[in-house]
């Protein structure tokens, strides 16, 4: 049973700055939650990304490094080649996951870089506006797909998880959601696992998380949660890869 | 059990907490907070057993046990 109503110690007190309905601060919580369980906190690293959780340094007290945009992960590869005993996370959206970062989050995954990526998937370019991202789901409207995207002129969403399910490197792949309670304390355990594969050295790990953005889809804050139930149709929520179950305990 | 806090100034009045509740003790209060949100508050406050779904929904963490 988790301990419930306390504040985490390595959450600031800072007003979140995110939308109302906004999942970014239920994720913020429960990676602080863990960083307090696992006792991580006076040796991690985490690296924002440019977007709207390019303020991650406002939030959690850790330290933090802002990578140029798309770039969190080969940042994190050489912060964990020069300091191996240092716990490195990457805390990314989907535009800077999944589009100007590919390359290099991809190549992160393929060389098995001992780091922990989490991405966060809306959907859209939060922090601009609302425009088309390669996650972006079939017929979704967006500010720059007003008709819904088609998949003749902006192609399919881009399914990261499952790409890179099929990494020799990648030691975890998950994605998870956190719109219901049951989801997000399973989403609580998958960032502890995921944590806990690069405490033991096993290579890279990468968490996805749907999550809502009530002010770009048009919709309230309760409709948006509901509406991740969609988005779970598109991006099925379940465990891709887990070496650590897979009876796999050192590199 | 706990008795819970809500933290008014942190309130962004999304609405998750209230339609999360599986008691249904929380609702929209008339007041509002210096962001110009109106806050949740409790109407039902016996009700409530501490189950803590609030506090997992909840985005701002606004919900904190008393001490």
């Amino acid at each position: 049973m988790p301990e419930v109503f306390r504040f985490p110690k390595s959450l600031k007190k800072t007003l979140f700055h995110y939308c109302p309905g906004c999942h970014h601060s239920i994720i913020h919580r429960l990676l602080c939650e863990v960083i307090d369980e696992l006792g991580i906190r006076e040796r991690t690293i985490g690296l924002a990304s440019i977007g709207c959780s390019c303020f991650l340094y406002f939030y959690i007290d850790v330290d933090i490094l802002e990578a140029p945009h798309g770039r969190s992960c080969s940042v994190g590869t050489g912060i964990k080649r020069a300091r191996p005993d240092l716990v490195v996370f990457t805390y990314q959206g989907d535009g800077d996951f999944a589009a100007i970062g590919l390359g290099d989050s991809l190549h992160a995954a393929s060389r098995g870089e001992n780091i922990t990526a989490i991405m966060i998937n809306n959907t859209v370019y939060g922090m601009t506006g609302g425009q088309v991202s390669p996650t972006t789901l079939l017929f979704q409207k967006t500010t720059t797909t007003p008709y819904g995207r088609d998949p003749k002129k902006e192609g399919y969403p881009l399914k990261v998880a499952e790409i890179l399910a099929g990494f020799e490197g990648v030691a975890f792949c998950a994605r998870g959601a956190v719109n219901t309670p049951q989801r997000v304390l399973e989403a609580k355990k998958l960032l502890r696992r995921a944590f806990e594969i690069q405490l033991r050295g096993l290579g890279f790990s990468y968490l996805e998380f749907l999550s809502a953005c009530p002010i770009n889809w048009k919709m309230d804050p309760i409709s948006a949660t509901r509406y991740v139930d969609k988005l779970a149709e598109t991006f099925p929520i379940k465990v891709f890869k887990d070496q650590l179950s897979e009876g796999k305990n050192e590199a | 059990m706990k008795k819970i806090k809500i933290l008014e100034e942190r309130c962004k009045g999304c609405g998750l907490c209230i339609e999360f509740c599986p008691k249904k003790v929380l609702g929209f209060s008339e007041k509002r907070n210096l962001q110009g949100y109106r806050v949740v508050g409790f109407y039902a406050k016996e009700k409530c057993n501490a189950c803590g779904i609030c506090f997992l929904m909840c985005p701002e963490l606004v919900f904190v046990s008393e001490e």
